[in-house]
């Protein structure tokens, strides 16, 4: 019937971002931390004993965003020293830059880092393979979220495909279970060159919670150069979709 | 008595009040007692106790709100075999592999005796899940379908293996274990508690906020605490709203995958109002960070509590919208409408859970049985029951959930006080020692059941979870038989199963 489809018509209204460059997220969401060196260490220290991942070392005081679960408890135990903002472009193309320190003010991109060939190749349409190896189902969810009707990433011609022979790039979830080990390498090994290979989530980026569990295999990571880190529990599609464009050339942090 | 009795309610029990029964006493009185449906396993569950197995069991009695508690042991060097209770009653399949797997007890006469998940522990390391031994058919006219481990879309990895007569599956078998990460050991390993909710947290990303409630639920039952009114009502807001979303996303899956585009982009946009407000409170779209053991971080206030109340309404209204239109759609009907059906019979005898089966007239809900929080008090709950059994009767439960949860929403909005004082967490207090503690929430899925045992220093030394998924799955390999399998798709979106939450 025709009438009850007007009505969700009308109600749904417009739904996409106009321009995905000037999205803000709420004021409770977590992004970058900002750091502030404090005479007292004490707070810190008690905020580093806490923090479920080791993310925070105390002399010299820094925060791995690699490692952080953005659970932000660090953040009320030591207000003075660690604040959190609510920017989420957190994307990069070296693991390094991921750690942050009291002089950080924007998560470095190094464009230099980037591929030309890569880059060019792919500017205007992009399809990529999403493997989740012991993901949580979050970030799987922000990766598909990515797509849909607010964010609508695909009007840069940026997709998930389902076969890796159909696609540029593998986005990996999840600290890389040891079962998942083959299928993930199996799969980046039917995408054809030049591919890229993006790291999503903190689980992704160090293993998270998981880093010392052996029910976990990171060799892949060892193996093959990642082209871009994306921290997050889970990723907002917006760290995500600023992480792509900038690798694509198509915005400059 | 070969059991100890208890409530979802009651704070943990010491172990030494557990009554260690001989196996063939529990057997032959599981062998009665499950014949009833009002009773259920929820756990278990074997571990290593002083150069023993001691194997416990939790048994669910829902007609008189109870919870059975019952262990038995091996010496560990025993090599005895255990009859099999699968044998008799399939739903305890995947408890019975679990232990087979772990510690390579035998089940005597066990009709499935295959790994369940292949843990890092396992005994057997030739055992390897590229090796996973599928069942198979011989036949002319019969082909096989491998789908997996990794999917075409944004999901989790496992593996599927059709077997079609033509078009239609005459068999599917599940093969799970991929998204294994070493959960439940990582929970002892570190005795940091914001660790351990993190982990809760990351159990099943989507039902972050019911795990980590029954995670809290089990710490504070370790103490002397007791969560304020303010608190409760706090938790039961975000759960509820984690179903809404779910259910939501779920709606607009369906939708997509018979091609509706109208019904999946309204729903994908109600689920990002959802989850948007979930992080408008918290920080967090899943609602990781909400949920503490003894207190939270992220009070409501009555600005919050306006956003959500408003949301939820607006919500609650359009949602209706899609709703009445998916039941006015002669094609959406002609696709979700007998497909994909498990009977009432068969549901209980997997030991199916959660909405899934309360779509097939099965009334599992852990919210009326087994009630926590003002579950049973000022919140009197009502299970939405289909009697169909098929994909539109899960797509229908999903769809009077959401609008019954943003009901509940709004009662608990009119309780909640904002002059309460709110606990911060604690993650520093002493849980007791050697003691058992346990606790079920109501998942937008179904049936979360989280069992804490500590040691003497009051450490966590085992913590076992069962997500909803773990008997589930086998719902939707049941669902699909003698459909074609293009249907698969819809099947497995009616049930939206969780791979991590089983695989753990
Ligand atoms: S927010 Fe990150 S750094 Fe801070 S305690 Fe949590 S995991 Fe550690």
């Amino acid at each position: 019937m025709i009438l009850p489809k007007i009505k969700v018509l009308l109600s749904h209204g417009k739904q996409n971002i106009p321009d995905l460059n000037k999205v803000e997220l709420s004021e409770e969401f977590r992004g970058r931390p900002e750091l502030t060196i404090t005479d007292s260490t004490e707070e810190l220290e008690a905020a580093a004993a806490l923090c479920p991942t080791k993310a925070i070392t105390t002399s010299p005081f820094t925060l791995d965003l690699g490692r952080c679960m953005f659970c932000g408890e660090c953040a009320l135990r030591a207000p003075q020293n660690i604040r959190f903002t609510t920017d989420y472009r957190l994307a990069t193309t070296r693991r390094e830059a991921l750690v942050i320190t009291p002089e950080t003010r924007q998560v470095e991109f190094h464009a230099e880092d980037v591929d030309d060939k890569k880059s060019k190749l792919f500017r205007s349409s992009l399809k990529l393979r999403q493997v989740s190896a012991g993901g949580d189902a979050s970030t799987e969810m922000e990766l598909n979220a990515t797509g849909n009707v607010n964010f609508d990433f695909g009007r840069y011609g940026v997709e998930f495909t389902a076969s890796p022979r159909h696609a540029d790039g593998v986005v990996i979830t999840g600290p890389i279970s040891a079962n998942m080990a083959e299928p993930l390498q199996i799969c980046y090994d039917a995408i054809a060159e030049p591919k890229l290979i993006i790291v999503c989530g903190t689980d992704a980026c160090s293993g998270g919670l998981f880093a010392n569990s052996k029910a976990v295999n990171r060799e892949f990571l060892t193996r093959h150069k990642v082209d871009l880190w994306m921290p997050g529990a889970p990723t907002h599609p917006m760290t995500f979709i600023d992480g792509v464009m900038n690798y694509l050339g198509r915005k400059k942090r | 008595m070969i059991y100890h009795i208890t409530d979802n309610l009651s704070k943990a029990i010491p172990l030494a009040d557990i009554p260690l029964v001989e196996y063939a006493a529990l057997y032959h009185d599981l062998e009665q007692r499950l014949q009833d449906e009002r009773y259920h396993v929820a756990h278990y569950f074997a571990r290593l106790e002083e150069g023993q197995l001691r194997f416990y069991l939790i048994l669910l009695d829902d007609k008189q709100h109870n919870i059975l508690l019952s262990s038995h042991a091996l010496d560990y060097y025993d090599e005895v075999t255990l009859p099999s209770l699968t044998a008799l009653h399939p739903a305890l399949h995947p408890f019975e592999r679990e232990i087979a797997e772990l510690f390579s007890v035998k089940f005597g006469s066990m009709p499935w005796l295959k790994p369940l998940r292949f843990s890092a522990d396992r005994l057997n390391r030739n055992s390897t899940i590229d090796n996973y031994p599928f069942y198979h058919i011989e036949g002319e006219s019969l082909h096989q379908v491998n789908v997996g481990p990794i999917h075409a879309g944004i999901i989790e990895p496992g593996a599927f293996r059709f077997i079609c007569n033509g078009e239609s599956v005459l068999h599917l078998e599940i093969a799970l274990g991929y998204q294994h990460r070493g959960l439940e050991r990582e929970f002892s390993n570190d005795s940091n508690r914001l660790r351990q909710t993190l982990l809760a947290e990351n159990i099943a990303g989507d039902s972050a906020v019911s795990h980590a409630s029954a995670f809290a639920l089990a710490i504070e039952k370790l103490t002397d605490f007791t969560p304020s009114e303010a608190l409760i009502i706090e938790r039961h807001i975000a759960q509820e709203l984690e179903r809404m979303a779910m259910h939501i996303a779920d709606t607009g899956a369906l939708c997509m995958d018979v091609g509706y585009q109208l019904g999946q982009v309204a729903c994908e946009a109600l689920r990002t109002m959802t989850i948007n407000t979930t992080q408008a409170w918290c920080g967090n779209r899943f609602g990781k960070g909400l949920i503490r053991p003894m207190g939270t971080n992220k009070p409501l206030n009555s600005a919050k509590i306006d956003m959500i109340r408003q949301n939820v309404a607006e919500i609650a209204r359009r949602y209706e919208e899609v709703r009445q239109d998916i039941k006015t759609s002669p094609t959406l009907l002609a696709r979700f409408e007998q497909c994909g059906n498990v009977g009432r019979a068969e549901m209980l005898r997997i030991g199916g859970v959660g909405m899934a089966a309360r779509a097939s007239n099965a009334p599992r809900d852990i919210r009326l049985s087994h009630p926590y929080g003002l579950f049973g008090k000022e919140l009197q709950h009502e299970s939405v029951i289909k009697r169909q059994g098929d994909v539109m009767a899960r797509l229908m439960v999903r769809c009077r959930e959401v609008l019954q949860s943003a009901e509940y929403i709004q009662q608990l909005l009119n309780l909640y006080s904002t002059a309460t004082a709110t606990q911060q967490p604690d993650y520093e207090a002493k849980l007791t020692p050697e003691a058992l503690s346990l606790s079920l929430t109501e998942g937008w899925r179904g049936e979360i059941c989280h069992v804490a045992i500590t040691d003497k220093q009051g450490n966590i030394a085992t913590y076992k979870v069962k997500d909803p998924s773990l008997h589930n799955w086998l719902a939707l390999a049941l669902a699909v038989r003698s459909e074609g399998i293009s249907d698969f798709p819809i099947c497995n979106k009616s049930f939206n199963l969780s791979y991590c939450g089983h695989d753990l």
